[in-house]
C-alpha cells in the first residue's frame, strides 16, 4: 500500500485528523497570545505596548470568531454541534471548552472591547450618517452616557475583565493542550507538559502575529512604527519564547530519557517523516532563526531599519514555526501504528471539505474580519482614532 | 445613585447576557428531547423506539426447535457456537412462516473464506487457507461437512 511502510492496524492507515485539525490550536492560540500581549499593557501597566492594545484586542477577537469554523468543516453532520451546548457530558472536554469559549467571547472580550470603545461609539453614533449610523447605534446599546465619571467605571470594570481575562486565556489554550496531552493511548500527545507548552506557544504565536500586524499595517498606513512599542514587544517575544523553548526542549529530554516502549518509533519517525517539518522548519528556522534574531536586537544596538527587518523576519517565522509545532503535534501524533511497526503518512487534499483551499480561506478569513473591525473600530493611537474617522 | 446612573450601560450589557441565558434556556427545552437523562446520558425514548423496529433475526434457538437433525450435527463440532444465521442470513420471516420464505443454501465457495481466507490480523491458531491454492474454486462442502467442518476420514481439520 502506497505511502504505508511496516504494519499499521486497518484504522491507522488514513488519518483522520486533518489540517483543518491543524488550524484549530493555531487560530485559538494566536487569540490567546493577542490577548495576553494585551493584557500587559492594561494589567501590567506596560505603557510602551499601548499602540496595539486595541489592535491586539480587535486581533484576538477576529481569529476567535473563526477559531470553531475548522472544527465545524472536520464533522460530518455540523448541525448536530450546537446538542454539545444543549445536552453537555462532564466526560466530554470538549463541551467543557465550548462553554470556555462562549465565556470568552462574550464576557471577555466582546465586553472589554466594548467598554474600551465605549466614547468612541457613542461619539461615532452622533457624527455618522447612514447605516454606519444605525450599526454604531445598535453598538452604544442605548446608552449615550460617556461622562468622565462613566468612563472612570468603564476603566476599572474594564481592568477587572482583563484580569478574569488571563486566566481565561490560559484556560482556553491550555484545553487545546489538554484534548492531546490527555489522551494516553498517543505516546506522541500523553504528556502532562503538553498543555503548558501549548500556553506558551500560544503567547508565543500571538504576540508575534500582533507585531507583524501591527508593523505591517502601520506601513501601509504611510506612518511611523513606534519603535519603542515594537521594541518591547520584541522583548516580550524573546523572553517568552526561550520559555516556550526551555519547556519543548525539557519535555524533549524528559522523553529521550524516559526511553518508554514508544521511543524508538518516535525517534525514527522525527528523524524521518516529521525530519522537515520538525527539525528544519519548527526547531531550526521557526525556533532557533528567530530567537537568534531576537537575542541578537536585545543585545547589540542596532539601527531602527536593521531591527524592524529583524523583528519582521523573526516575527514571520515564529508564526511558521508556531504553525510547524501544532502541524507535528497533529499530524505526527496519527502517522504512526499503535503496534509501533510502521508508519503511514498524511496526503492533503487540495479542494474538498478539509482540504488545503479551505485552510487557506479560514486561515484569512480572520485577516478579513478584522479589516472590517479596524474599519469599524480603528484601533490607532496616532491621531487618526475613530473621532478623527468620523470628523474627515 | 450616581454610580448607578453612570454604570447604566453595564447594565444593558448584563441584560444582553441574561437575554441570550434565557434564550439558551428556552431553546434548550424545545430540542432536548422530553426523555433525556431519564436512566443516562441519552434519550430514555429511544429504548422503546428500538425495541418497536421489527426483528430480522430468529436466533439459533428458534431454528433448532425444527432443524433438530442439523442442530444434532453442529453441536459437537467445532461450528457449535456459530449463529445459524451468521451463514444462512436473516430469516426471522421464515421462523415466523416457514412456507413464506425458503431460505437460499449458502455457495460455500465464498462464502467460507469470509472467515478462513488467510489474513496476518487473524489469531495464528485459527484455520486459514489461501483458498485459490486451496481449493481453486470448488466449493467447500465437497470435502468439508460446513456444520461440523472436521473432515471425517482423518484429513484437514
Amino acid at each position: 500500500m502506497s505511502g504505508v511502510e511496516g504494519y499499521m492496524y486497518p484504522n491507522e492507515i488514513n488519518l483522520y485528523w486533518s489540517v483543518l485539525i491543524v488550524l484549530y490550536p493555531y487560530i485559538t492560540g494566536l487569540v490567546a497570545g493577542a490577548f495576553i500581549l494585551a493584557s500587559l499593557e492594561r494589567v501590567f501597566n506596560v505603557t510602551a505596548v499601548k499602540p496595539t492594545y486595541r489592535l491586539a484586542l480587535l486581533t484576538a477577537l477576529s481569529f476567535l470568531i473563526v477559531a470553531p469554523l475548522p472544527l465545524q468543516f472536520h464533522l460530518g453532520h455540523p448541525e448536530r454541534s450546537p446538542e454539545m451546548y444543549f445536552t453537555p457530558h462532564s466526560t466530554s472536554a470538549m463541551a467543557m471548552f465550548g462553554y470556555v469559549y462562549l465565556w470568552y467571547l462574550m464576557a471577555v472580550l466582546t465586553f472589554e472591547i466594548w467598554l474600551d470603545y465605549r466614547r468612541e461609539i457613542v461619539l461615532m453614533s452622533q457624527k455618522s450618517k447612514g447605516l454606519v449610523r444605525v450599526i454604531y447605534k445598535i453598538m452604544t446599546l442605548g446608552s449615550n452616557n460617556i461622562s468622565e465619571r462613566a468612563l472612570h467605571i468603564d476603566e476599572k470594570v474594564s481592568w477587572i475583565v482583563t484580569l478574569v481575562g488571563i486566566p481565561s486565556a490560559f484556560l482556553l489554550h491550555g484545553y487545546v493542550g489538554f484534548i492531546f496531552g490527555s489522551i494516553k493511548a498517543n505516546p506522541w500527545w500523553s504528556s502532562p507538559l503538553m498543555p503548558v507548552v501549548f500556553i506558551f506557544s500560544a503567547m508565543v504565536s500571538g504576540i508575534a502575529c500582533v507585531m507583524v500586524l501591527y508593523m505591517a499595517v502601520t506601513k501601509l498606513r504611510g506612518k511611523t512604527i513606534d519603535m519603542k512599542c515594537v521594541d518591547t514587544i520584541a522583548m516580550y517575544l524573546f523572553y517568552t519564547f526561550i520559555i516556550d523553548f526551555s519547556l519543548e526542549m525539557l519535555d524533549l529530554i524528559h522523553r529521550i530519557y524516559e526511553a518508554d516502549e514508544s521511543f524508538r518509533t518516535l525517534d525514527f519517525m522525527v528523524h524521518t517523516k516529521l525530519y522537515f517539518s520538525q527539525i528544519v522548519v519548527q526547531i531550526i528556522f521557526g525556533t532557533l532563526v528567530p530567537l537568534l534574531l531576537l537575542a541578537i536586537t536585545q543585545l547589540v544596538k542596532l539601527p531602527e531599519i536593521a531591527r524592524k527587518r529583524m523583528y519582521a523576519v523573526a516575527g514571520a517565522l515564529t508564526l511558521i514555526g508556531i504553525f510547524a509545532m501544532r502541524w507535528n503535534v497533529v499530524i505526527g501524533g496519527q502517522l504512526f501504528s499503535k503496534s509501533f511497526l510502521g508508519y503511514t503518512t498524511y496526503k492533503m487534499s487540495l479542494v474538498t471539505k478539509e482540504g488545503l483551499l479551505v485552510a487557506v480561506g479560514l486561515t484569512l478569513l480572520p485577516l478579513a474580519i478584522l479589516w472590517v473591525l479596524v474599519k469599524l473600530l480603528p484601533p490607532w493611537t496616532d491621531g487618526h482614532s475613530a473621532e478623527g474617522v468620523a470628523a474627515d | 445613585m450616581g454610580v448607578f446612573k453612570d454604570a447604566g450601560h453595564l447594565f444593558r450589557f448584563l441584560a444582553i447576557f441574561v437575554f441570550l441565558f434565557i434564550a439558551f434556556w428556552v431553546i434548550r427545552g424545545f430540542v432536548v428531547p422530553k426523555s433525556f437523562g431519564k436512566y443516562g446520558h441519552y434519550r430514555a425514548a429511544s429504548i422503546d423506539e428500538i425495541a418497536a423496529h421489527p426483528l430480522h433475526f430468529a436466533g439459533h434457538e428458534a431454528c433448532e426447535t425444527c432443524h433438530v437433525d442439523v442442530a444434532n450435527v453442529k453441536k459437537d463440532g467445532k461450528h457449535a457456537h456459530v449463529n445459524c444465521e451468521a451463514c444462512h442470513g436473516a430469516l426471522q420471516k421464515h421462523a415466523e412462516d416457514p412456507a413464506s420464505l425458503t431460505p437460499t443454501k449458502p455457495d460455500t465457495a465464498t462464502l467460507c473464506v469470509r472467515c478462513h481466507e488467510y489474513s496476518a490480523a487473524r489469531p495464528k491458531n485459527f484455520p486459514q487457507v489461501h483458498a485459490a491454492e486451496h481449493s481453486t474454486g470448488l466449493p467447500c462442502e465437497t470435502c468439508h461437512q460446513p456444520h461440523s467442518p472436521a473432515m471425517t476420514s482423518g484429513g484437514a481439520k
